[in-house]
Order: structure tokens, then sequence, then C-alpha cells
């Protein structure tokens, strides 16, 4: 009895593992197809900017109030902590390191998974269980070029720039509550920002993070809809599921691309 | 047959371990409307996959205008779908795109017409399925037979030599019913195409459709036109054209002795 149950956990396992490694094949092979019918989407640019509209410009509300919040809440926390070493004027580095690096291209790949993921899973999902894949598929137009590759490019564009405008808010939620509120000097708060905050080293490294969450998050909401099961349910579990994994991916991600420009 | 355009040759398919199809022929010629028919869940929409190169037989070959469908590449297949029409079961309308988008969609995919041919291709092709007013509207707005017609119009808007038909009279009134059987023959003689009609709408069908396949058990059970197949004394065939609820067809799903179950608790 009990060498029974032993033997069931393990193939259930088992199936898991092979299920998971499986779908990391799927995915890696719908990335490989999408980089492949890429062509399509530049030719026809117009199909990838209604995308940058649907999943970028739609998420700038949620993203530019989020930021401007977290820019607040930094600036507070930050001045809290600074005061007590007496470097309360160092509260503009501060503000401006942790977002431009860690929290614009992590909190935007976050939100944007939340918004802009979700809403890609469920339409690539209801698309095939509504047969629009299908048709599109016996029209012999590809599915891959018409439908994916220009959602995926449009998330690949949409979010670096989502993630410079929410640091941009951010710092400003920042200054808001820094300068006019607390009373820090404004020139200090603007100035050591200035000197320390490096082009290469923190912004752009930050912009490389943007993009690589882009590809991520993207894919997986793109991938997550196209193998949906075409359910009510399917599209449902699809859609928790992108935002469970991409939500995983950045931060795993983020560590690991961390890890590489602190030690270069 | 000399002017088959589809044929399919002893195909048998599954999946699942479970074979669908034991060995199928089929013609289908050109300038006719075919009917396939049979009960729910017998494999007659995997037959359209299989002709449309959506799936790959088990065994033995559909010929598509000449040439076997799985043994083309991706190019080919697209090449050979560009001669068929599919009209979905509900449609498959892009939510996104207006009617007259949805029906310009294979022009602008396909050819390089300039916009104002485009406008008018559409238009005759909206006005064949008498929907031409309603070129603005969106699919969520339009009534279920409104869809299956402007699906049509997308189906036939590169003028394919294949149209076919899965469950086009599936949750439609009588009138709509009755503008689809008319739509489905008309459209088929102005464009001398061939027509392959999946179905379990027999009285509908028959009012139409040049020849008839049954298919049950996974093999044709029966073929012939309409006439022979009303007065066909074959019980499977009786039982379908006739509707009766039992017959080789069960109306009991299998299970266990009723009384036994009932007695014991058992299900």
């Amino acid at each position: 009895m009990v060498l029974h149950k032993i033997k069931r956990l393990l193939t259930k396992l088992g199936a898991g593992c092979v299920n998971k490694i499986w779908r990391l094949g799927a995915g890696g092979r719908l990335f490989w197809l999408t980089l492949l019918s890429s062509g399509e989407s530049f030719r026809r640019f117009r199909l990838t900017i209604r995308e940058v509209y649907f999943t970028g410009v739609l998420s700038l509300i949620i993203i530019l109030v989020s930021a401007f919040f977290v820019g607040m809440v930094l600036a507070l926390q930050g001045y809290h902590t600074l005061q007590k070493y007496g470097s309360s004027e160092a509260i503009g580095v501060l503000v401006a390191l942790a977002l431009v690096r860690e929290l614009g291209p992590v909190v935007t790949a976050l939100l944007f998974a939340g918004r802009a993921g979700t809403a890609i899973t469920a339409e690539i999902g209801l698309m095939k269980a509504t047969e629009q894949l299908s048709a599109m598929e016996m029209m012999a137009v590809s599915p891959i070029a018409r439908v994916i590759a220009p959602r995926f490019w449009a998330g690949v564009i949409a979010m670096p720039v989502l993630a410079t405008l929410f640091s941009m808010v951010g710092i400003l939620g920042g200054y808001l509550v820094a300068v006019p509120l607390i009373g820090v000097d404004e020139g200090a708060f603007w100035s050591q920002m200035q000197a320390n905050v490096d082009w290469e080293y923190d912004i752009l490294n930050g912009v490389l993070k943007s993009v690589v969450f882009g590809v991520a998050c993207t894919m997986i909401a793109l991938f997550e809809g196209y193998d949906a099961p075409p359910t009510a349910e399917g599209v449902s579990r699809a859609t928790t599921r992108t935002v469970v994994t991409s939500s995983l991916a950045v931060l795993g991600l983020d560590f690991i691309l961390t890890s590489f420009m602190i030690a270069m | 047959m000399a002017n088959a355009i589809v044929e399919i040759q002893d195909l048998s398919f599954g999946y699942k371990g479970r074979l669908l199809h034991k060995g199928i022929n089929m013609t289908f010629p050109k300038g006719k409307v075919v009917a396939i028919m049979g009960g729910s869940g017998s494999g007659k929409t995997t037959l359209l996959r299989l002709i449309g190169g959506q799936l790959k037989p088990t065994k033995g070959r559909v010929n598509v205008c000449g040439e076997v469908v799985h043994e083309q590449d991706r190019e080919g297949i697209y090449r050979l779908r560009r001669k068929m029409g599919m009209l979905f079961q509900h449609g498959a309308l892009f939510t996104d795109l207006s009617v007259y988008e949805n029906v310009a969609f294979p022009m602008r995919e396909h050819t390089n017409l300039p916009e104002s041919m485009i406008r008018d291709l559409v238009l005759m092709k909206l006005n064949a399925v008498g929907l031409r007013g309603a070129h603005a509207l969106m699919p969520t707005e339009l009534s279920g037979g409104m869809a299956r017609r402007v699906a049509l119009a997308r189906a036939i808007a590169l003028d394919p030599s294949i149209i076919m038909y899965d469950e086009p009279f599936a949750g439609l009134d009588p009138i709509s019913m009755a503008v689809i059987c008319d739509l489905i023959r008309s459209l088929n003689d102005a464009l001398g195409a061939t027509s392959i009609i999946v179905t379990h709408d027999v009285e509908e069908t028959f009012q139409f459709a040049d020849y008839v396949y049954f298919v049950a058990d996974g093999v044709v059970a029966a073929e012939g036109t309409p006439d022979e197949l009303r007065q066909s004394e074959l019980p499977f065939v009786h039982q379908f054209v006739h509707g009766e609820k039992d017959g080789p067809v069960p109306f009991h799903y299998a299970a266990p002795e009723y009384h036994a179950s009932l007695l014991r608790g058992a299900r």
C-alpha cells in the first residue's frame, strides 16, 4: 500500500517534471519561430505600432501613478534613514539610483505582466478558442508572423520606454516629498544626483534590464496564450500562469543581471 | 475519378491511441456540392482539417488539385490553402476587425491590389451574401446568421476552387438556415468551385447537395445521392435520415444493467 503510494507520487512528480521541460522546449521553439517570423512585423510596422499602443500606451496610467507613489515612499524612507547619519542631502542620489538601477525596471515589469501580459494571454487564448488562429492558418497566413511577432516586438519596445518613464516620474515624486515637503535643499538634491548617477553604469544597465524583462514578460504572455487549452478554464489558468511565471522570471533575471553588472 | 479536385485514399487517422478513421475513401468532383454526414464525434471536422493540411494522416493520403497534402512543406501547404476557403462552425471572424476588414483580410495578405479595387471586391463579396449594408459593423454587433454570412464572404474573398463548410447550420434560425443553404449552392455554381460540407442537418443538406457520404465508426458507412440515401434500407442510414431515437446508434451510453445498478447502489 505504502509502496503503491510512493510509486504514484513519483509518477506524478516525474510527469510534472516532464511537462515543465516540455513547456520550456515549446516556449523556446515559439521564441525561435517568432524571431524567424519577425520580418513581417518590421515590413508592416503599423501592426507593431498598433500593439505598442495596446501594451504600452494603455499601461501608462498604472505605471505612472505607481511610479509617483514609489518615488514618494522612497524619499520618505530614505530621508528617515539618511538623517540619522547626517547625510539627508544624499536623498536625491538614493531615490535616483534605486529607481534607475532596480525599482524602475523591476516594478515596471511586474506591473506590465499584470496589466499588459494578462491582456495578451487572454486575447491570444480567446483567439485560439474561437478558431481565429485556425482560420488564419487556413487562409495561408501564419499566426506567428501576423499575431505573435508584432505583439512580441511591441512588448520589447514598450518596456524600456515605460521603465524610463517610471524612473522619471518616481524621481519627480521623490523630489516633491524631499524638497517642498521635508525641506531638503533643492540644489543639493539635483546636484548630488547629477554627480553620482552614471550614464553607462546606472542608466544604460537599467535600460538593458528592462529590455530583457520585456523579452521575458512578453514571450511568457504570448506562449501561455498560444498554448492555452481552448476553453474558458484553460484561458483563465493561462492568464494566472502568465502573472506568476513572469513575476518569478523578472525577479530571477534581475538577480542574474545585477550579479553580472556588478561583477563587470 | 478524372475531374476529382479532392481525393481521400485509404485514409486512417488517430490520436492518443484511438483510431478515428479506418481506411476512408472519398472523392470530391469539380463543381459539385458534397456533404460529409455522421454523428457527433465521428471525425467529420477532422476530415476537413486533414484536407486543409492542419493534421497529418496516420496512413493513406489526401490529394488536393493533384498534390498530396501531407507531403508538402509549409510553403506548399500555404500554396494549396490559397485555393481553399473555409467557413468555420462559428464563423471565426477576427473580433478586432470590422466586417469590411475581415473580408478584406485575405486580399490584403495575399495580393497587392490597390485600395480602390479591394473596396470594390469587398463590397461585391458582401453584396453576394446580402450584407453590403453591414460593412461598418464589428463582429460583436452581428447575429449568428450574419456572422456566418460574413465568414462566407471572407471564405470566398479570393475566389477559391474548394470551399469547406464546418457545420454551417449549427445554431441558426430557420430563415438564416435557408439563406445559408441558398448561398452554398449559388456561390458554388457562380464560382465553379467544389464545396465540401460537414454537417448533421439532414433535411437542409439533402435539398442542395449533389452527393453525400455517411461516416460512422471510422469508415464510410454509406454514400450516394440524397434520393438514393432517402430510400436506403441500411439501418444506420435509416436511423440517421429519419432521426430515430434508437437503432444501430443506441440511445444509452454503454452502462451496467439498469436494475442491477439501482438495487446494488452501483453507478
